[in-house]
């Protein structure tokens, strides 16, 4: 019973924050690109103010795999690194909390691009 | 021929403005609704067959809280960048605008998407390169955020 409450919570927060993306693109014209480096530095900021982190403990992945997720990670793993080791914390923390995500979509977008063909644009 | 600058007679004006108006009504708010509703359930969609994985990892696989996460992303990563490689993807983007692209999922399609593409351009220059175009500018303004947050935490922890 809490796994189906907790696939709820993470279907519609993590739909609500796709929202907000899909009424940015629609009404403000906004490239693709420009909303994802919106939604980073939206997820580092309000991570550091100590919003995101309640709304990741509530939604888990609802919260954690929309790219504020990924901003949210890279705050985290920053001020771990600086308890542990510093302020040179703040170099190398980042990239640690984040480095699985980033190296699976280095690395699997290496090997899909070399075994697949584009395919004509319809 | 049909003169352009020649004003309707009333009648045909009626029919234009009831046309006008038809259309007004119909059109863009319909399209954001739409829009709205089909980025909400993919996107929800997606972060729920994550949530599936995280509760897959901690419950049968015995997976710390931590590590379950890093398998929802890497998964999540992997599945997009099949998926753009057979060409799916890319229905489910033209589809679901940014229910696809919000998600884990947009970040891992916007490096397989190229790399595919320029390809031809070469190993090094095309596929390595072109890999980033995208996440490149995420991957920048991402860390940066991060290590300014850093450099203010490590002065004024709070």
């Amino acid at each position: 019973m809490s796994i189906f409450l907790n696939l709820l919570k993470a279907f519609a927060v993590g739909g609500a924050l796709c929202v907000i993306g899909e009424f940015l693109e629609l009404k403000t014209r906004l490239t693709p690109a420009r909303i994802l480096v919106g939604y980073i530095i939206a997820g580092v900021i309000l991570s550091a103010a100590g919003l995101y982190g309640p709304l990741a403990d509530f939604a888990g992945a609802g919260a954690t795999v929309p790219l504020t997720g990924f901003g949210h990670a890279l705050t985290t793993g920053v001020k771990h690194a600086v308890q542990e080791i510093g302020l040179i914390g703040a170099f190398t923390g980042g990239l640690t909390g984040t480095a699985a995500g980033i190296a699976a979509a280095v690395f699997f977008g290496a090997v899909m691009a070399l075994i697949f063909k584009p395919r004509p644009k319809e | 021929m049909f003169d352009k600058k020649a004003k309707p007679s009333p009648q045909r004006q009626r029919q234009l403005d009831k046309y006008q108006a038809l259309v007004t009504r119909l059109s863009p708010k319909s399209a954001l609704g739409q829009g709205l509703f089909r980025s909400f359930w993919v996107g929800g969609a997606i972060c729920c067959l994550g949530q599936a994985i995280i509760e897959i990892g901690q419950g049968p696989l015995h997976m710390a809280s931590n590590a379950a996460s890093t398998l929802c992303s890497t998964v999540l990563v992997f599945l997009t960048a099949l998926l753009t490689g057979l060409g799916v993807f890319d229905r489910i983007g033209q589809y679901a605008g940014a229910g696809a692209f919000v998600p884990i999922s947009g970040f891992a399609n916007a490096m397989v998407s190229p790399a595919m593409e320029f390809r031809r351009e070469g190993l090094v220059l095309g596929l390595g390169g072109k890999l980033f175009s995208i996440a490149g500018p995420v991957l920048t303004w991402g860390v940066s955020a991060s290590v300014v947050v850093g450099i203010l935490y490590a002065l004024f922890p709070w």
